[in-house]
């Protein structure tokens, strides 16, 4: 009983004095011991008749001049080997077939099929096309799926941190539209890409070209199995219009029609539908049953079996993702 | 040897444009400047990869019709197709490693305010020395 008492008591006096205990997330810099020159006995390289002795001079000089060294001594070395590459891949390079053969080893019976059966199997007038999204579909299915991944994982990075307050900015944009010119919202205006009365010349401009550059990019994703292009081409192309609009109009009226959400949902459908379609395709033909899925007369534009929309898809895909790349790089979020 | 690399000499230049990039990997002190020499070496492989689908007198693969209106699907006429869906495969790979590369460059520059990669690590180490300290004391604290 009595030491109970003591110990309460204990505890009282110490909460008064101010002595109880700190609080967990309290952090103390670490006390450094007593540093008393008198106490220390002195070692025996520091005694006046000590001796430099090779081996501390060496580690002086080092600490004097290592890193100097070692820098060099890297450059030099990664000189050596580099060119030692060079010089390897180039006696690998004389070995090589003649440039241009027509015998190389690369034109082999996988090329003459491609070549002789191409059309006929897939109804492809463009032979390249023909191979990557008939022959060799899943490959392009898998660069798409690394278009996409790339998009998330810098969105993932870029994404959060940057964030700017949506309702801030709108209120901003709509000072500027109302014709109320704020000298501080103009100071910082540059720095936030938001629409800015001044750039007639570029809103002029990009009325004039953007309809041009999406039919462009349109009949390119279109005509994909018909002429040079396709997919990846006609989706970098609409994407520079949605990258112009961006500039001339402000990210705030490209957010009205493609905002994440769009970028998400968009991306995300037309890569299923590629995966499901394709791989219905790859199921019925590897099993020799009817897929039902017409080839048509070559040269048409609705010709060449599931060519055309899975362009469409890859199209999509590339666009989105190369327009996200520019938003978040200079904006933050998409 | 030397007639040879002049007979490939496209292959030649590939080879030596990724060794360029190479360095560039290893000698460049700015992230930026590395993620172009990657950029550099991605070049050197399509330009190889097109060097070896060319054939000498041979037209793009897109079919061509002839005087009656057939499609001519002759082997001999066009070049080798496969490079360029590889080449293809390539381009959208780097791509997505450099964006990937780059927005990493970007939180490095906002956290330590450098490119230079030296002096990002410099900082790196003293902050984890700082955290060490700060750790061996907590440790201590609990100890006693």
């Amino acid at each position: 009983m009595n030491d109970e008492i003591k110990i309460i008591w204990l505890k009282f006096f110490n909460w008064v004095m101010g002595n109880g205990p700190r609080p967990e997330n309290e952090i103390i810099p670490p006390e450094l011991p007593p540093d008393l020159p008198f106490t220390r006995t002195p070692d025996k390289k520091h005694s006046r008749f000590h001796e430099i002795t090779i081996s501390e001079r060496l580690i002086q000089w080092l600490s004097l001049h290592g890193l100097h060294v070692f820098a060099n001594f890297y450059n030099i070395l990664s000189i050596i080997v580099c060119l030692l590459i060079i010089a390897l891949m180039l006696m690998t390079v004389a070995d090589l077939p003649p440039f241009g053969d027509f015998h190389n080893p690369a034109n082999n019976e996988v090329v003459e099929r491609y070549i002789k059966a191409g059309a006929r199997e897939t109804g492809a007038e463009n032979i390249v096309a023909g191979m990557i999204l008939d022959y060799r579909a899943f490959d392009t299915f898998g660069e798409s799926a690394v278009l996409f991944t790339g998009a998330i994982t810098v969105l993932m990075i870029l994404g959060t941190s940057v964030k700017k307050d949506k309702s801030e900015l709108k209120r901003l944009h709509l000072k500027t539209h109302s014709g109320f010119e704020d000298r501080n919202f103009l100071a910082f205006a540059p720095s936030l890409h938001i629409y800015r009365d001044d750039d007639a010349i570029l809103r002029g401009v990009a009325s004039l070209s953007i309809p041009v550059i999406i039919i462009m990019g349109c009949v390119v994703i279109i005509s994909g199995h018909l002429t040079p292009g396709g997919g990846f081409s006609g989706g970098a192309i609409l994407s520079t219009a949605l990258i112009l609009c961006a500039n001339a109009y402000g990210f705030i009226k490209v957010h009205e029609f493609f905002s994440e959400r769009t970028f998400i949902v968009s991306s995300s459908s037309a890569l299923s539908i590629y995966a499901l379609a394709k791989g219905y395709s790859f199921l019925t033909g590897a099993n020799h049953i009817n897929s039902g899925i017409p080839i048509g007369t070559i040269g048409d534009i609705f010709s060449a079996g599931l060519i055309l929309p899975l362009n469409i898809c890859v199209g999509i895909v590339v666009a989105g993702t190369l327009y996200g790349f520019y938003a978040l790089f200079s904006e933050g979020e998409i | 040897m030397f007639t040879k690399l002049l007979l490939n000499h496209y292959e030649a230049a590939a080879v030596i444009l990724s060794g360029i990039g190479l360095a560039n990997l290893l000698l460049q002190k700015n992230m930026i400047k590395k993620i172009i020499g990657l950029n550099i070496m991605d070049t050197a492989a399509y330009l190889f990869l097109a060097a070896k689908g060319w054939v000498a007198g041979r037209e793009a693969p897109i079919l061509l019709q002839d005087i009656n209106g057939e499609w001519i699907t002759r082997v001999d006429t066009y070049v080798n197709p496969v490079p360029a869906g590889l080449v293809l495969t390539g381009i959208v790979v780097s791509v997505s490693v450099t964006a990937v590369a780059l927005s990493l460059t970007l939180k490095l520059y906002e956290k330590y305010g450098t490119l230079n990669i030296d002096e990002a690590l410099l900082a790196m180490t003293e902050e984890q020395k700082i955290h060490e300290a700060i750790s061996e004391h907590a440790n201590e604290e609990i100890a006693i």
